[in-house]
């Protein structure tokens, strides 16, 4: 069931898109998100569209993984296009059916709806898919930074992002496990109505919580054994390096900026 | 030789309601470069024990003294520098992402500059032949190599002491062997004190002392060569037999007089070959 999941997935690899850093990848996807809206023309969207394939070529991911990415979401864009292409009124009318009706303007905005959604999706996983959880935890981490002057917990939240990352496989096993113990035991938990399925997911979901809380019980002593005080006074061991690629990047999303406004009607 | 750990009659309780206390009046000193190690059941208070010398268990009365610093809140921190830790489970103790951050988690916290840092890493995955492993998650480690990780991290600060609560008793012979292997050669190399906690009969072998504990006291202790001596009544202390001492054991059901004082693997060849010579 998991391995269906692309989101937030890596794939190791060596790119130039793998080796920039996770900062400005970070920073570079959340403000192609933001600028995607202000494309209002099919000229500004082709734009953007070749701006992320050219990207996507650069990161040496096989594009199936994108497509794949976009799967799951597949019925969320598909609804909303329909209700841009029913429901929008204006330009010439092609079609009309009671209170549905289809547009110029409609047909327009569904495909921009479309192009949108694909576009984001793409450029989200494109940064999932090419940088390891780790590095992108540091780098929200980094890019936090300024909030610890409204005494926002940074030190805290990125221990506890880097913990639930590094644990998530720990507990996937034994999620496994306990699955499989309790099928071994008469557990079915893949038969009946809703209610019965979830009836059937509280044998499995206890024995995690408990197993949890030992778990966080063991890792706290272990930490304090190891001297860990919290977060003041401590070193880091990992370093983020800023270097030209990533200035380059930036300016490239700059002029992808001043193209956009240029193109837009 | 000085004591490097002293324990003046210690007690501990976990509730003040319990009936009976996790550690009753518990005296012991152990001397610098020395490696004992602790027997007894579950539940006889060995890991008490381990965590009252590095502060994790503050005790409800007597005084445990550490390098000649009596622990107390105020030197808590300055104590746990000098006693490093291996817990049971390899899964819940690592705290890095990867191999490498795991060792160097203890460092960060001690304020270790970046590149002595990266030194200190990379010598201490070497010491425990990890070195190509450094950039690996955990997931990918089997339980013996998460545990060389974990005494890695602990080398790397070196510590005065190294505790092991129970650090080999969720790992294969294998992955034990291997583990122990690495311990005693880091132990000769830094001059370390080595408190070992365990059920497992070589791990004991290997202690210059044993001690026993039932009940939470502390009720013998010896050369491992006179506790294991002691043949069928250690299976009550909650150790194996030892492989001899086994066979000793199978030899006197079948009429053989056997000896009485302990011998090891080689010791019993040796017995039983001259004593077939001499028939």
């Amino acid at each position: 069931m998991m391995n269906k999941l692309i989101l937030g997935r890596y794939i190791p690899g060596d790119s130039l898109i793998h080796r920039l850093d996770p900062r400005a990848k970070l920073i570079a996807s959340f403000y192609f998100i933001g600028i995607i809206f202000f494309a209002n023309n099919w000229q500004s969207y082709l734009f953007l569209t070749l701006f992320t394939l050219g990207s996507i070529y650069l990161s040496k991911v096989d594009i199936g993984f994108f497509i794949r990415g976009v799967r799951p979401l597949l019925w969320l864009i598909l609804f909303t296009v329909a209700l841009q292409i029913f429901f929008t009124s204006g330009g010439e009318v092609y079609w009309r059916w009671g209170v549905f009706q289809l547009t110029e303007f409609g047909l327009r905005n569904g495909i921009f709806i479309f192009c949108r959604f694909v576009l984001i999706i793409f450029m989200s996983t494109l940064l999932t898919l090419t940088t390891p959880p780790l590095e992108l935890s540091d780098a929200i981490e980094y890019l936090l930074r300024p909030l610890k002057a409204i005494k926002f917990p940074v030190h805290e939240i990125s221990l506890m992002l880097s913990i639930a990352l590094r644990f998530v496989p720990t507990l996937m096993d034994e999620t496994e496990k306990i699955m499989n113990a309790q099928r071994a035991r008469g557990v079915d938990f893949s038969e009946g109505n809703l209610v019965q399925k979830m009836k059937a997911v509280v044998p499995l979901l206890i024995p995690l919580f408990v197993s949890s809380f030992n778990r966080a019980d063991d890792l706290a002593t272990a930490m304090e054994a190891r001297g860990y005080q919290g977060g003041e006074g401590r070193s880091k061991y990992r370093v983020l390096h800023w270097e030209l690629r990533d200035t380059i990047t930036i300016i490239a999303f700059v002029i992808l900026t001043i193209g956009l406004i240029y193109l837009r009607n | 030789m000085k004591p490097i750990i002293e324990l003046n009659n210690l007690t501990f309780k976990y509730q003040r309601t319990d009936a009976r206390p996790a550690l009753e009046d518990v005296s012991l000193s152990i001397n610098q470069g020395e490696w004992v190690a602790i027997i007894g059941h579950n539940g006889s208070g060995k890991s008490t024990l381990a965590k009252t010398i590095n502060g994790l268990l503050l005790p409800e009365s007597g005084s445990v003294v550490v390098g000649n610093k009596e622990l107390n809140e105020e030197n808590i921190w300055s104590v746990r520098k000098m006693v490093g830790m291996v817990f049971q489970n390899p899964d819940n103790q690592f705290v890095g992402a990867t191999v490498e951050d795991d060792v160097a988690f203890g460092m960060e916290n001690q304020g270790v500059p970046r590149d002595e840092m990266v030194e200190r890493v990379k010598n201490a995955l070497e010491q425990v032949r990890m070195s190509n492993f450094a950039t690996k998650e955990p997931v990918r480690l089997s339980g013996g190599q998460k545990q060389r990780v974990a005494i890695a991290g602990v080398v790397a600060l070196r510590p005065d002491i190294i505790i092991l609560d129970e650090a080999t008793s969720m790992l294969d012979p294998e992955g034990r062997a291997e583990v122990i292997a690495t311990i005693k050669q880091i132990k000769e190399e830094n001059n370390l004190t080595v408190l070992s906690i365990t059920h497992d009969i070589d791990e004991a072998a290997n202690a210059n002392r044993v001690l026993v504990m039932r009940q939470g006291k502390l009720v013998d202790e010896g050369t491992p060569e006179k506790i294991f001596s002691a043949g069928p009544k250690l299976v009550e202390m909650g150790l194996d037999l030892p492989f001899p001492e086994k066979l000793k054991q199978s030899l006197k059901e079948r009429g053989v007089a056997v000896p009485q004082n302990y011998l090891t693997e080689e010791g019993m060849v040796d017995w039983l070959w001259t004593s077939i010579l001499n028939k």
